[in-house]
């Protein structure tokens, strides 16, 4: 479960104040709201890559908001995608991996088996340049899931690409609902995304989170 | 007129305005070039005074390059990526010595090594260079070499932490083998040296011109490389060091070789602060710069040419190198 209880978050004109929410193990939330209502300050905040005022960030009944994102073993994917320019798409698999220290070869296991199921296999071997918006897109969500994380957040990963692509990123989005291994917060302002994705909605209003069903 | 014609004529004015100050540098070279004779040239730079000149400026420029990015690398990265109190100030104090006059550096230096803890640093370089280079050097380069292999039998992110262990238990085995004291005599002989108006002065005057400039690429370079991508890496499992050694260094590598490249030429044309700090003495400190001057200062013209064109033909080649490296002061 994700559960976040009064989070207040400041910096410099902009003020997040006692924002709540909660999504049930295993759900898809998906979090909507106007563009710059801090939609993306609140998923950095739970990643713990943004300090927070007050407020108590928790993951499966565990309280993570003092620990270091590295503690927090939460996937995320940033809306640019934000790949690593001098690594090929392997090593962005398997970035995670040799950093727990897992052998050679269940890296490369792993790595296969991502690659497959984000259909990326013809491009483990390229670098990030030259590489689509949804290219980069699943590079960048098998990276977030390399290293099985309970909790995943995603950040508009679906904002800047087409239409086609969308389309088929949605259907393994939705894959990954339909298995349950992770509880998602997925941030985007497209409400048919959000139709066909979520099984919680809440929409991030003035400061305040609503949920919407 | 058409509108083809109109951007040429504009684009020809431009070109003009600019050209004039083309053909001024190309003339220039071209005046050096047919002053003297391919001879005369080759006779002139084999003298025994210009090739220790060019001896010890690739020495010394190679050495500030290097100790420019040791600085550049923390300091550019820092002001790019933190605010801390009194950021403002140190970012001026570093950036004092590209506005500074050349020698005003170099008096301030010679200002520096008169005072009580300057001298200290002369007494001691002169008389335990050795002892250092021995015990301390030595041990922090082993520490460093061995980092690669700590990372992998040490726990995650502790590599870093283990050097100095390492370190100190090398300087214990050279002190003890006996190994330690049969390098130090003859590591003392080779540089045990006062600083001013010796070698090292040399190196400092240029490096402490020098480093401003690459510490300003460095930042450019940071500041042009989103930290989007270490705070991913963060949130993958890296510690904020292996953020940065494996993200943000590796995407800064063209900015790194633009650093270093500018530090080289600048620490090459560095003339006013050597001359104050480390004195014109021919076979000592005399670097390409300072043979100009005394090569002019004697009357001969054709040596002061003669190492002109060499500085020249230099500079056109790092020029050609960092655009080779598509560098301009920024990012891969």
């Amino acid at each position: 479960m994700i559960q976040i209880e009064n989070l207040s978050i400041e910096q410099g004109a902009f003020r997040l104040h006692e924002v709540s929410l909660v999504v049930p193990t295993g759900k898809y939330g998906v979090l909507m709201g106007k563009t710059g209502c801090g939609k993306t300050s609140l998923l950095e905040a739970m990643a713990g890559l943004r300090p927070v005022v007050s407020g108590k960030v928790t993951l499966g009944g565990c309280d993570v908001t003092e620990l270091t994102p590295a503690e927090r073993g939460i996937g995320y994917v940033p809306q640019d995608a934000a790949l690593f320019r001098t690594m090929t798409v392997y090593n962005h698999l398997a970035f995670a991996l040799n950093l727990r220290g897992i052998a050679r070869a269940a890296v490369r296991l792993r790595v296969a088996e991502l690659a497959d199921w984000l259909m990326i296999t013809h491009l483990l071997n390229r670098r990030p340049v030259g590489l689509s918006g949804g290219e980069a897109q699943r590079v960048a969500l098998g990276r977030a899931l390399s290293f099985k994380p309970a909790y995943l957040l995603l950040d508009e990963p679906l904002s800047s690409i087409d239409e086609d692509t969308r389309g088929s990123l949605v259907e393994l989005l939705n894959g990954l609902r339909k298995s349950a291994e992770v509880t998602v917060l997925h941030v985007t302002h497209n409400s048919a995304e959000a139709d066909r994705l979520a099984d919680v909605r809440f929409r991030l209003d003035d400061g305040r989170v609503v949920a919407e069903g | 007129m058409t509108a083809r014609g109109a951007n040429a004529r504009f684009y020809v004015a431009l070109g003009l305005l600019g050209g004039l100050y083309v053909v001024l540098i190309a003339a220039m070279i071209f005046a050096d070039l047919f002053f003297t004779t391919p001879d005369d040239l080759w006779s002139r730079l084999n003298s025994p005074e210009i090739r220790y000149a060019i001896k010890l400026s690739l020495v010394s420029c190679l050495v500030t390059a290097v100790l420019s990015l040791w600085v550049a690398v923390p300091l550019g990265y820092l002001f790019s990526r933190t605010r801390f109190w009194g950021r403002p100030i140190v970012e001026t104090i570093v950036d004092i010595p590209i506005v500074l006059p050349p020698l005003v550096i170099g008096l301030s230096l010679l200002i520096l090594f008169q005072t009580a803890p300057g001298r200290r640093i002369e007494e001691t370089t002169a008389s335990r260079a050795g002892f250092l280079l021995t015990y301390l050097v030595t041990p922090t380069l082993i520490a460093i070499a061995s980092v690669p292999l700590l990372r992998q039998f040490v726990p995650r992110g502790h590599g870093l932490l283990y050097a100095p262990a390492v370190a100190l238990a090398s300087a214990l085995v050279l002190r003890f083998s006996g190994l330690g004291a049969e390098i130090e005599a003859p590591l003392q002989a080779r540089f045990g040296t006062r600083i001013t108006f010796q070698i090292p002065s040399v190196i400092i005057a240029q490096f402490a011109v020098s480093c401003a400039f690459a510490v300003r690429t460095m930042r450019v370079t940071f500041d042009q490389i989103s930290p989007r991508a270490e705070q991913v890496a963060l949130t993958l499992g890296c510690t904020r060091s292996q953020a940065f050694w494996t993200i943000a260094l590796p995407e800064a590598w063209r900015g790194l070789v633009s650093a270093g490249t500018i530090a080289w030429a600048r620490a090459l044309g560095e003339f006013g602060p050597i001359l104050i700090f480390a004195g014109a003495t021919r076979m000592r400190t005399e670097v390409l710069s300072t043979t100009v001057f005394l090569e002019l200062s004697v009357g001969q013209l054709e040596g002061a040419i003669a190492v002109s064109l060499l500085m020249m033909i230099v500079a056109v080649v790092v020029l050609v190198l960092m655009r080779t490296l598509g560098v301009r002061g920024g990012p891969a």
